[in-house]
């Protein structure tokens, strides 16, 4: 039974090993729990999960596999009395709400369907498919009850548990697949940190002690330098236009998480090219801009600049004075780019999309020109790459 | 069958959640990695668990630039360099300048210890590979006096990591993991209960409302957790704050009481004083 489920998990996505598997089989063999379905849970994912963003990828296969088992372990989960059912709605209504059920065909009609379909979701749900949703068709939903019965689950003692702990899927908003961009930036970080560490610490300086205790006559004579600090010096623009929205705040999270590695990490935000302004906060994009020559002149050039964007816009938004899409700019994107590298000669471009599809988007081929093909992808290997460039 | 068994102290609230995972841990001698929020007793489980089961606790707080070896011990070369200029006798047996560190002290406590190994995720991105025999063997090798130190009993070793750096999975691996979810209202309620047992049953109820209202505002920096909770009903309790003054209606249009124990960042503040300026608004 158990390997299955440890196949079923690696099916599912987890990377279960067998080290942690034989954990989990080694702890049933020292009785660690009762038996008890639910504190099998608990230690089969201490065991074998070790992130939280995948806890539910476990619940969901954990729920698929374990379906009916509950049962083995002598207690019976979907056994709901009406008068519990009651007072959870009851709970809920007002005088008016509960003068319409009547309506509806009374109390003893709507307790049965509601059961039934607590069981039919229960099911469906099981089955692998989405658990909310039906609700605002329901007639349970407009009363306010919430058929996801994570409530049901709180107030309910043990018996009368309608949805198992693995059923509430709590942990669905951790879950790292959903957000594509979040992962790219992830291992980005990671490679920004490498980069970042390369100023080893060391305080004992020897050849100076070697040199002060020879001249001392053999009297040892210490010499210590201060240890030294990550010095790199790193100016972030993000690109913020459109597609990219969703990530502000992901990116932000991420390179303020960098900004303990470094010892100077300024962000700032432009919208597809960078023209003569900049913005740190991007709800206040429009009323809070820092002039791009600020930043020019404020950072000197031994910071090195990293642009992050698609860069997938008109031609026009880049070659032609008034082109941005945005507002009026007195002076074409070219211009600023050419301007911003000449102010930091170590500069790269990462970019989002895809490296095949950079030969067919005109204004990416234009951005590359512009960066001496300093662009790479944002990827492991192109990130890599451009790291390189820049040490 | 294993007759140790940490279910909560009478000051910390364990959810079984989170014992079954601390008791699996202590049967078979593995380290414990423990995220969660900030502020949600991560560091404290180390010390209820050293104080549920009746042992010692010894603490390693990890910072960006402790190494690995700093755990096991360091050699004081520098103090013996000295030593053997001025004629020291001591200079003569190298053991006297190994400087033990947390885990050498873990590994000869006379019984199973807790050790606390704290935001491992400050440290260097290679700190945890580093550990990686000594978590598993719970021994390692003292080149400068050739002497293998294995423990005498496997401590009970809890890891809190606050994510700022991903852990590498061979770490992962050796460990047992928990999340410490944020507590619903009920748990909320014990643990308030647990270290303000006076409080008022209204007060509690109302200030519990207005605190999770609180974490709902969309777009917080830093969502105020149990910690930050316990303060702020401290504050109430010795402020005497009347219960009116919680009451939901009036949120809307003020701040909660002593809200800086709350809201710890300036730009929280300001959101929150712009969305009850746009409800004030809204009702007019």
């Amino acid at each position: 039974m158990l390997v299955d489920f440890f196949f079923q998990l690696r099916a599912g996505g987890l990377k279960v090993s067998i080290s942690e598997f034989l954990t989990l089989l080694e702890l049933l063999k020292k009785r660690v729990i009762r038996f008890d379905v639910e504190q099998f849970y608990y230690l089969s994912r201490a065991c074998l999960v070790k992130d939280e963003s995948q806890y539910d990828r476990f619940d969901r296969v954990f729920s698929a596999h374990f379906k009916g088992i509950e049962n083995l372990f002598g207690q019976d989960g979907a056994d709901i009395p009406d008068e519990w059912l009651r007072k959870q709605i009851e709970l809920g209504l007002s005088e008016e709400e509960k003068a319409q059920i009547e309506a509806l065909g009374g109390w003893e009609k709507l307790m049965e369907t509601l059961k039934q379909r607590l069981e039919e979701q229960k099911e469906r749900h099981q089955g692998g498919n989405k658990w909310i949703g039906t609700g605002g068709t329901s007639p349970f939903g407009a009363y306010g009850y919430n058929p996801e019965g994570i409530r049901i689950g709180q107030e309910g003692s043990r018996q009368r548990r309608a949805v198992k702990v693995w059923d509430k899927r709590e942990f669905r908003n951790l879950d790292d697949s959903l957000e594509l961009g979040t992962r790219n930036l992830k291992v980005a970080l990671r490679r920004l940190r490498r980069f970042a560490r390369q100023g080893a610490a060391e305080e004992l300086d020897l050849p100076d002690t070697i040199d002060s205790t020879a001249k001392n006559a053999g009297m040892l004579d210490i010499k210590m330098v201060p240890e030294r600090h990550n010095a790199t010096k790193v100016l972030l623009f993000l690109d913020v236009g459109g597609s990219m929205d969703d990530h502000v705040r992901v990116c932000e999270e991420l390179f303020s998480a960098a900004g303990s590695e470094f010892k100077h990490l300024e962000y700032f935000y432009f919208h597809n090219c960078v023209y003569e302004g900049l913005w740190k906060d991007n709800k206040r994009r429009h009323s809070v801009r820092t002039p791009t020559m600020d930043v020019l002149h404020k950072y000197p050039a031994d910071y090195k600049l990293i642009l992050v964007g698609d860069a997938t816009m008109s031609p026009y938004e880049i070659q032609h004075p008034g082109g941005s899409v945005e507002h009026w700019n007195e002076e074409a994107g070219a211009t600023w780019m050419k301007r911003l590298l000449n102010t930091y000669p170590k500069a790269i471009w990462l970019n989002p999309e895809p490296e095949q599809r950079w030969l067919h988007t005109p204004s990416i081929q234009m951005l590359s020109q512009l960066m001496e093909q300093r662009m790479y992808p944002l990827t492991v290997s192109g990130i890599e790459r451009g790291m390189r460039e820049l040490s | 069958m294993s007759d140790l068994r940490f279910s909560g102290t009478d000051r910390y609230v364990a959810t079984e959640d989170l014992t079954t995972a601390v008791n699996a841990a202590v049967t078979l001698g593995r380290p414990i990695l423990i995220k969660g929020e900030p502020g949600t007793g991560k560091t404290q489980l180390a010390e209820e668990i050293a104080r549920g089961l009746d042992r010692p606790l010894l603490q390693w707080h990890v910072k960006s630039t402790t190494k690995a070896q700093q755990g096991l011990y360091e050699y004081d070369a520098v103090a013996r360099l000295r030593d053997s200029q001025l004629g020291d006798e001591r200079v003569h047996d190298i053991a006297n300048y190994i400087v033990k560190g947390p885990m050498w002290e873990a590994f000869e406590q006379d019984s199973q210890p807790v050790l606390l190994i704290d935001e491992i995720d400050k440290a260097d991105i290679e700190f945890p590979n580093d550990l990686l025999r000594e978590l598993d063997r719970m021994e390692f090798y003292v080149y400068e006096t050739h002497q293998t130190v294995i423990a005498k009993h496997r401590p009970i070793i809890v890891i809190t990591s606050n994510n700022e750096k991903e852990l590498p999975d061979a770490f992962l691996r050796r460990c047992f993991f928990h999340y410490i979810r944020f507590p619903d209202k009920e748990t909320m309620g014990e643990i308030v209960d647990v270290h303000y047992p006076g409080l008022k049953k209204e007060l509690l109820s109302e200030a519990l409302n207005a605190f999770y209202e609180l974490r709902e505002v969309p777009g917080l920096k830093k969502k105020p957790s149990t910690s930050e909770l316990l303060d702020w009903l401290k504050l109430l309790l010795a402020e005497d704050i009347p219960i009116e003054a919680l009451a939901s209606d009036d949120r809307r249009k003020s701040l909660p009481p002593m809200h800086g124990a709350l809201l710890k960042n300036e730009q929280d503040v300001h959101l929150f004083e712009r969305l009850i300026f746009l409800n004030q608004r809204n009702q007019r």
